[in-house]
């Protein structure tokens, strides 16, 4: 009999489990008769780790390539650039493939579409263990015990399909077979956004807890500002491929450092009647990412405009007093920007 | 005191067909001149539905409808069809959530507003062109001129979403059904498109109901609130009562249950179990198997729409008893 065991940890707590080095992505669109090659920048240049047992957010608007990024980190499509180290080995190096998708999982917005619609719920759960070599009757057990720890009674959704339950249960079923693995990380892609709002409290409560149990870390993308203060401890936030402002998510939220940043969270509904907007943070919708404007990426709705930032793309620089970073010629010592800090002072 | 602009009588919407799908189960809900209601429930809840009996887009062979929808005085649901594209676009407009499925995508904004400016109107086709650009200039799109001939796939969903809002505005109705229309945007746009809305609804003077699922985006334009559950309206107030004061258990669950401002790890309060399936007449409260109050008299009838006072109305055992009370 062959059980599922976690991939074991190499490196130690104080190695990351994931580490992300300049990953780059780059679609080509057009060229065809006459038409203009264009290049969308989808990722380009995004570095960052991820602690083990730490839940990493990535935040940004639609484009920005936050789901780009977790689609390269699972290797569902290839990068142009880069490197994804996991657990200090590289995949497709030391670590196989196949020993890989068994340590990373992930989870889609869409629970219809990422479900096979002819397996039963219990057969979906199963279908990843049986592949990985455990026995059919093995990997059912394993399967009605994850649909238990998920909060699907087995003895009544096992033998159900994905169209016979509802949104949030079909996302506890994704839970579920992302689980089946026992995976070490797991990416959340807008994982609850599709919910409704009393089912997306039952589903976050759902990961906390599991998070717990199984001792995994998570990287969850979201568009919404609230669930991910709520859930991660450090966060990304992306503009048009890049990252922008990276750091501790209380310290980000408190103390924003990159404009878009500021606007992101005032452009968020004030839940008081008596504080309501007045004005919004910035005007326009975000820049198409085919040929995205040169420099600094933010420079065309950014209310702080200096001519620098049309000419350089400014780097992640250390947030003076904080321990978070910004991509901001206003944080960069000696950049050229007026309210930049003098390039002597140490940050 | 005057009619209500809008008036809505025990509106029953059931869907047949395959299976019976009870949407809409007895709302009554009335809007005055210049008044923004706000309509907030999730999904399935029967919000849009209302909506579209009050234009009357439901699909006329798979929908039967009971009750009564009155409109400044004209009864909708007894309309022919020359009344009714007469009141659609000049009385009532409605925009959508998907800016992209609304638009005509084989004719430019341009050419889309006039058509419905020199329909309802009779304007020629330069004093509707004219109408068509001061409508986008009025929405804040930039370059404007240009933008009247753009088609809605040149245009980002931001622009797209402000030109539906021309087209919706441009023969000037009383009343603006606005459904879900910033759902689909990014917060930074959305903001935009809902600062618009509240202005624009101030300078028109117009009636506004918004369908929300989103309690954040209710609260930046609402003045009133009705919250529906299972096809029917739980409770009712202003925005400050609701928000501040629910007395119904849902939407009590649904603020406590909100992400915003709590602390990182801490449990989130949550309402247990799913919305009913709406396959019957609902007989009880459609809430009781979700409500931790649930009484036996709550799941043996109908619970009783306990008006608070005049526009505060709570469909709750627990209100009945608190107003016999006091």
């Amino acid at each position: 009999m062959t059980l599922i065991e976690p991939l074991p940890d190499v490196g130690g707590p104080a190695q990351p489990l994931l580490d992300v080095k300049n990953l780059t992505k780059h679609f080509p669109v057009g060229g065809g008769f006459l038409a203009e090659k264009k290049t969308v920048r989808a990722v380009d240049d995004v570095s960052f780790s991820i602690a083990k047992g730490e839940t990493v957010g990535i935040v940004g608007e639609s484009g920005c390539g936050k789901s780009t990024t977790a689609r390269l980190l699972m290797h569902l499509m290839p990068r142009n650039a880069g490197e994804i180290l996991f657990d200090g080995e590289l995949v497709g190096g030391t670590l196989s493939m196949r020993e890989f998708r068994r340590g990373m999982q992930m989870v889609f917005q869409d629970s219809y579409a990422s479900l096979n619609p002819r397996l039963t719920i219990e057969e979906s759960i199963a279908f990843g263990p049986k592949v990985h070599g455990v026995a059919d009757k093995e990997a059912r057990a394993l399967a009605r015990e994850l649909m238990g720890k998920v909060g699907l009674r087995p003895e009544v959704f096992a033998n159900r399909y994905p169209h016979e339950v509802s949104g949030g249960q079909r996302q506890r079923v994704n839970i579920a077979r992302a689980l089946a693995l026992k995976p070490r990380l797991v990416i959340l892609d807008e994982a609850v956004s599709a919910l409704d709002k009393s089912v997306e409290a039952q589903v976050l409560n759902l990961l906390t807890d599991l998070k717990r149990e199984f001792g995994l870390t998570y990287l969850f993308i979201s568009h919404d500002l609230n669930v991910v203060r709520y859930i991660s401890d450090r966060v990304l936030v992306m503009y048009l491929g890049q990252v922008v402002e990276i750091g501790p998510v209380d310290e980000v939220w408190d103390g924003p450092a990159h404009p878009y940043t500021r606007a992101l969270l005032a452009a968020m509904p004030a839940l008081d009647p008596d504080r309501r907007t007045q004005e919004p943070p910035i005007t326009g919708d975000p820049p198409n990412p085919i040929d995205p404007p040169p420099g600094c990426r933010f420079h065309t709705r950014c209310a702080f405009f200096e001519p620098v930032c049309a000419e350089a793309c400014p780097p992640l620089s250390p947030v003076a007093g904080g321990a978070h970073a910004a991509a901001c010629h206003m944080v960069v010592p000696g950049s050229g920007h007026s309210r930049a800090p003098n390039a002597g002072a140490t940050p | 005191m005057n009619a209500p602009l809008v008036d809505i009588r025990d509106l029953t919407i059931r869907f047949t067909g395959e299976r019976t799908v009870y949407a809409v189960n007895g709302v009554s809900l009335s809007l005055g001149e210049g008044e923004v209601l706000g309509l907030l429930g999730e999904s399935g809840s029967g919000k849009s539905v209302t909506m579209r009996a009050l234009m009357r887009l439901l699909p006329k062979k798979r929908t039967v409808i009971s009750g009564s929808v009155s409109v400044a005085g004209q009864d909708v649901l007894a309309m022919d069809d020359a009344t009714l594209s007469a009141f659609r676009g000049r009385t009532v407009s409605m925009i959508f959530q998907e800016p992209a499925l609304a638009l005509d995508p084989v004719y430019t904004i341009g050419q889309q507003i006039a058509e419905s400016v020199k329909r309802h109107e009779g304007a020629s086709d330069a004093a509707a062109r004219a109408r068509a650009l001061e409508m986008l200039e009025l929405v804040r799109i930039p370059s404007a001129k240009r933008r009247l001939d753009a088609y809605p796939h040149e245009m980002s969903g931001g622009m797209r979403q402000r030109a539906m809002i021309a087209l919706a505005l441009a023969c000037k109705p009383k009343i603006l059904l606005a459904d879900e229309p910033t759902t689909a945007l990014d917060a930074t746009v959305q903001i935009q498109i809902l600062l618009l809305l509240r202005e624009l609804q101030r300078e028109m003077g117009m009636s506004v109901i918004f369908v929300t699922h989103d309690i954040g985006v209710a609260i930046e334009i609402c003045d009133k609130v009705a919250v529906m559950y299972a096809g029917q309206i739980v409770e009712t107030g202003t925005l400050g009562e609701i928000v501040r004061t629910p007395q119904h258990p849902y939407p009590q669950g649904l603020l406590a249950s909100t992400v915003h401002g709590a602390r990182r790890g801490a449990r989130l309060q949550t309402i247990p179990g799913t919305p009913p399936s709406l396959d019957a007449a609902p007989a009880a409260c459609s809430f009781a198997p979700r409500c931790a109050h649930a009484q036996q008299r709550c799941t043996e009838r109908l619970p009783p729409d306990v008006v608070l006072a005049p526009g505060r109305t709570v469909r709750c055992v627990l209100a009945e008893d608190s107003v016999a009370v006091s």
